[in-house]
């Protein structure tokens, strides 16, 4: 290969150019903006991770497995996988080749920023070499794996149902924009390469296209309009980027090592939340996994809508939004990205400034009343178990069948675990409570602490010190039971589906012990979408603003996803998914207790 | 020939209508899902406002319509619409051309279990309107039988004006039942302190209030208004019932030896059946819906298909029998113009 | 000077001077406020209610009696548990009501 312009520089390269430092100055500013919002102890622990190899490494494996190679969509739907995959690791093949090919050819000009990006343009094929042969077709071969995935892409927004999604989000002006640059730059790369082959050399896709050019057009005057072309459609691209989806591509990189790093969600609007939202490549797959889509009119207050809401600032549309959330944290495990949706929107929602503040200092533990002294195991039943005796019944009877000494704290009343605050957002005043409860588990003297209610279970496992005292859910309690032989059940003849609670599930990873426990008693089927794909029953205190009659169409749906494999029953581990299921459901409901202690009488 | 007249439901106002049919010369032919007739009246003791045994008005309405067809143990499985009659399939085999069909399906206690928090067949203690009527009647009952009455409540409003228990409207009836069911438990159990929880007392029919005045002069009845909001059980097995005293501002919470739930009056799930066998609408508070909820409460809308009785809609005894009259005219001018 | 008290005041409500206007505010957020039938199930209920009379209830009554003040006093101790929302008979969503009350509150009014 050899330089054909002796100046090295053609005007065409200008947009590249300005586009090139435009979009490099404003993720440059914009990462060191985000950095410093951080606490400053989350900022330390940011740059203290790059010095530890350990992390350092995943960094690097996350970004090349997730950002280029996509590996979580490819389980997700291997299409889809692939279209984005081709693009990205394509695209990333072509930039790095290009580079390598002016390392190797035109050393001096490594420098030059346009030369890899352009450099068929400026050189003239002199001696056919093995090295340069291989080059110019992997080249060739790499503009033809992207080029598949924009065919695919362009395929997904019309049917997006073959790419495994129902439903797809509705684009942005700037995300058109951006999207319909991005899908200009490769076949006019294509056509300007095609049209230089004759001279630059070419491969199995640019020198037949250099054939047909050249015996229908005859002339070479098609050659600079094309560079121009495929030069402005990346400057268009590069500029938009900030302010489209694709702002996702940087943002993910930078939130990768974030996460790595441990950082947790602190402010609504800076610092981790702010990456987090600018990393989401609106794909849309939360929109199918939201239970809430069942409406179509949910679709839009799913978490794709309230990252975008989030960039452009609209108040009203974050609060509906970040309000109706049932904080199931389904989406957050079908994105690729892995959003913390549920904490995001958290956090706006503590972001809020109410009027009157709830206070619980002049709250004295001497009102609270408290059992009898004395005991090995203490239950908490819970606020919502309350309204469901079955469960504290079935729990009452367990512990005496299996001799426990035990003490019920909450019998007649007690006070609330804080994490309906934590889901409101009211940070401090579920502090204070932990605080208070705190106080009166530990004074029980107690070493166990068993609960019926995930949602209690979430935040005492999350943000109570109970020192020495052990935590535990009950699915996970009866099932010790089991295994140490304190409780002998019977096995019935019944068909049981089991719903996974969000907040035992996907909130602390607790799926295989309620299953056990039903293999224990009864036989297990499972339901149409279980474990992470679990489907909210739509009863959730997690969402502040779905009325009572706009949850009925929720629960029926996961319902029908329970039923599936016509059990007889559904069992569930939570008061607030079995009060919400038993109002609608064609069969019995029942909680894990209740299974249990029918099967030791 | 007589003409016939397919009757679905042979409760009160079934055997009302086929009585009345029978008078003015057609064929009735009563057709009752369960084994016996008389519907819900049959299993209740005593009726307001004169106390008068159930079993009497059951009787009397069976002598009346005694030469009309009955087939127990019998539901309409389909019908069909063939020139201006219908051709009934009854799940018998029989199959009946009729000019004119009468629906008195009537009603469904709501199951009670259902408001899990109020310990319907959970706690040992709580039973149904329905049961105690069982237990007056003479079936034994361990929740009555040998124990200390010490405190009996009542909670009205059970499955009524509770769109958690998929029914928002007043069951219209359930007030002044509790006020009698209270005063007949008192008669038996002078000792005891009877409290009922309501919302809102709905008393509005014949000699009703006397029923409140004579329950709280005479039998020294407590009323609260406040909606229990849940029941629990202590070591002893007796119900501790919470709730707000609404007119003083306080929680209340009374240990109870019997609480009664009120359960409230839903269209009938089997009479879903019978809708879709009739192409019939159902109203927006779930019972079958009426031409005209004024002056055309007994005409479906569908030629020759009439109701009576509380398939739409909660109704008294008398207001029922009333009506099955009124429907044995609607369907007599029907036919006789037919 | 405001102490909280005044001298002989009436006991009386004058339907004619009530402020309704919080209880305006928190309707447009939540327009279920309007529908309480002030069964009591909610503050019967109330996790909060046995150590601090807090009432769902009665917030309701006070705001449509232009009582913000006595209303203040039991909205600060709530819990936001969710119980009145699963038992009240009318559907209305308690927790985002109180929620929603508690935002219309201006400075100062609903402060200690």
């Amino acid at each position: 290969m050899t330089e054909r312009i002796a100046s090295g520089f053609h005007p065409f390269v200008i947009p590249f150019l300005l586009g090139m430092a435009f979009v490099l100055g404003w993720c440059l500013v914009a990462g060191v903006r985000v950095i410093f919002q951080l606490s400053r102890e989350d900022r330390l622990r940011f740059f203290k991770s790059f010095l530890n190899p350990g992390i350092l490494l995943k960094d690097i494996r996350d970004i090349f497995l997730d950002c280029l190679l996509h590996v979580k969509l490819w389980k997700r739907n291997p299409l889809l996988g692939y279209m984005h995959s081709s693009i990205a690791f394509g695209w990333f093949m072509l930039i790095v080749l290009g580079h390598l090919e002016v390392m190797f050819f035109l050393p001096d000009r490594l420098s030059t920023p346009y030369y890899p990006i352009f450099f068929n343009y400026f050189v003239a094929e002199g001696e056919q070499t093995i090295g340069g042969k291989l080059f110019l077709f992997l080249m060739d071969f790499f503009l033809l794996v992207v080029l598949s995935g924009i065919v695919l892409a362009m395929v997904k927004r019309v049917h997006s149902r073959f790419f495994g999604m129902r439903r797809t989000t509705r684009l942005s002006f700037t995300d058109s924009i951006g999207l319909y640059s991005l899908w200009a730059i490769f076949p006019l790369r294509l056509l300007a390469e095609g049209f230089t082959a004759h001279i630059s050399g070419g491969s199995f896709l640019t020198i037949p296209l250099n054939w047909v050019a050249r015996a229908f057009l005859g002339n070479e005057l098609n050659m600079l309009p094309t560079w121009w072309a495929y030069s402005i459609a990346l400057c268009i691209f590069m500029c938009v980027l900030p302010f489209s989806r694709y702002m996702h591509i940087p943002a993910e990189m930078l939130l990768i090592p974030m996460r790595n790093a441990g950082l947790k969600v602190r402010y609504a609007r800076k610092g981790l939340a702010k990456v987090m939202v600018y990393s989401c490549p609106g794909c849309g797959v939360c929109i199918d996994a939201c239970p809430m889509s069942v409406k179509k009119a949910n679709t839009r207050d799913t978490t794709v809508y309230l990252n975008r809401q989030i960039r452009r600032g609209n108040e009203k549309r974050i609060e509906e939004i970040s309000d109706k959330c049932l904080l199931c944290g389904k989406c957050s495990t079908v994105c690729q990205i892995g959003i913390d949706a549920p904490m995001i929107r958290i956090a706006q929602r503590s972001h809020r400034k109410y009027g009157l503040d709830q206070d619980y200092s002049d709250l004295s533990l001497d009102r609270i009343p408290k059992p009898e002294p004395g005991g090995k195991v203490l239950y908490f039943a819970g606020c919502m178990t309350q309204l469901t005796p079955r469960i504290s019944k079935s729990m009452e009877s367990i512990f005496r069948k299996a001799g426990i000494d035990y003490r019920f704290l909450d019998k007649d009343g007690g006070l609330c675990c804080g994490r309906p605050l934590m889901t409101a957002g009211r940070i401090e005043q579920a502090k204070q409570l932990i605080a208070k409860n705190t106080e009166l588990i530990l004074s029980s003297g107690c070493d166990t602490l068993v609960l019926s209610c995930p949602i209690c279970w979430k935040i005492f496992r999350e943000r109570y010190d109970l020192g020495g005292m052990r935590v535990v859910h009950h699915s996970v309690y009866l099932e010790e039971l089991i295994e140490n032989g304190l409780i002998r059940p019977s096995r019935v003849v019944e068909t049981v589906a089991y719903h996974d609670p969000c907040e035992l599930g996907r909130g602390t990873g607790i799926y295989e012990e309620p299953r056990r426990l039903i293999s224990n008693v009864a036989t297990l089927v499972e339901a149409g979408k279980h474990h992470e794909g679990s489907i909210c029953c739509g009863g959730s205190i997690g969402s502040l603003s779905l009325g009572f009659s706009q949850r009925e169409e929720l629960t029926r749906n996961a319902l029908k996803n329970l039923t599936v494999a016509s059990p007889r029953s559904i069992a569930t581990a939570c008061p607030l998914c079995l009060a919400t299921f038993s109002r609608y459901s064609d069969r019995p409901v029942q909680d894990l207790a209740e299974l249990v202690d029918r099967s030791l009488e | 020939m007589k003409q016939n007249v397919v009757i679905i439901g042979g409760g009160i106002a079934g055997l009302e209508a086929a009585s009345q049919l029978l008078t003015l010369g057609y064929s009735p032919i009563i057709v009752e899902k369960s084994e016996r007739l008389g519907g819900h009246v049959a299993s209740w003791h005593k009726l307001f406002p004169d106390m008068k045994p159930a079993s009497e008005v059951v009787a009397e309405l069976v002598r009346k319509s005694a030469d009309a067809n009955i087939f127990l143990e019998t539901e309409v499985e389909s019908a069909n619409l063939l020139r201006g009659s219908y051709i009934v399939n009854l799940s018998n085999g029989v199959t009946v051309r009729t000019g004119a069909v009468l629906i008195t399906t009537g009603f469904e206690l709501f199951d009670a279990h259902r408001k899990e928090e109020y310990g319907y067949g959970i706690y040992d203690q709580v039973m149904t309107n329905s049961d105690l009527e069982g237990w007056f009647n003479g079936n034994p009952d361990k929740r009555i039988d040998g124990q200390d009455m010490n405190r009996i409540g009542f909670v009205h409003c059970v499955g009524s004006r509770d769109v958690k228990a998929g029914n928002s409207q007043c069951s219209k009836v359930c007030c002044v039942t509790a006020v009698k069911q209270a005063t007949e438990l008192k008669e038996r159990f002078t000792q005891a302190e009877i409290y009922c929880f309501y919302m809102d007392l709905r008393l509005f029919g014949k000699k009703y209030e006397d029923f409140y005045i004579n329950a709280q002069r005479d039998y020294g009845i407590h009323f609260i208004r406040g909606r229990v909001s849940e029941v629990s059980e202590n070591i002893d097995g007796r119900l501790i019932v919470k709730a707000e005293d609404t007119l003083s501002g306080k929680p209340v919470k009374v240990t109870m030896d019997l609480l009664v739930l009120m359960s409230g009056m839903l269209c009938g799930k089997d009479c879903r059946r019978t809708a879709s066998a009739f192409r019939l609408e159902t109203d927006s508070d779930g019972f079958f819906k009426s031409r005209d909820n004024i002056t055309g409460i007994t005409e479906s809308g569908r030629p020759g298909v009439f109701y009576a009785g509380a398939c739409t809609g909660t109704k008294t005894v008398p207001e029922t029998i009333s009506e099955a009259r009124s429907a044995a005219l609607a369907i007599h001018n029907y036919l006789k113009d037919a | 000077m405001d102490f909280g008290f005044r001298l002989a005041p009436s006991s009386a409500i004058n339907l004619d001077e009530v402020d309704l206007e919080l209880y305006r505010k928190a309707a447009l957020l939540e327009p279920d406020i309007r529908i309480c039938m002030a069964c009591g199930s909610c503050s019967a209920t109330c996790t909060a209610s046995p150590y601090s009379g807090m009432s769902v209830r009665k917030v309701i009554l006070c705001l449509q009696r232009g009582r913000k003040a006595e209303a203040a006093s039991m909205l600060r101790n709530c819990m936001l548990c969710g119980k009145c929302t699963m038992v009240c008979p009318r559907g209305i969503n308690t927790r985002h009501l109180i929620l929603s009350i508690c935002r219309v509150y201006d400075d100062g009014e609903g402060g200690k």
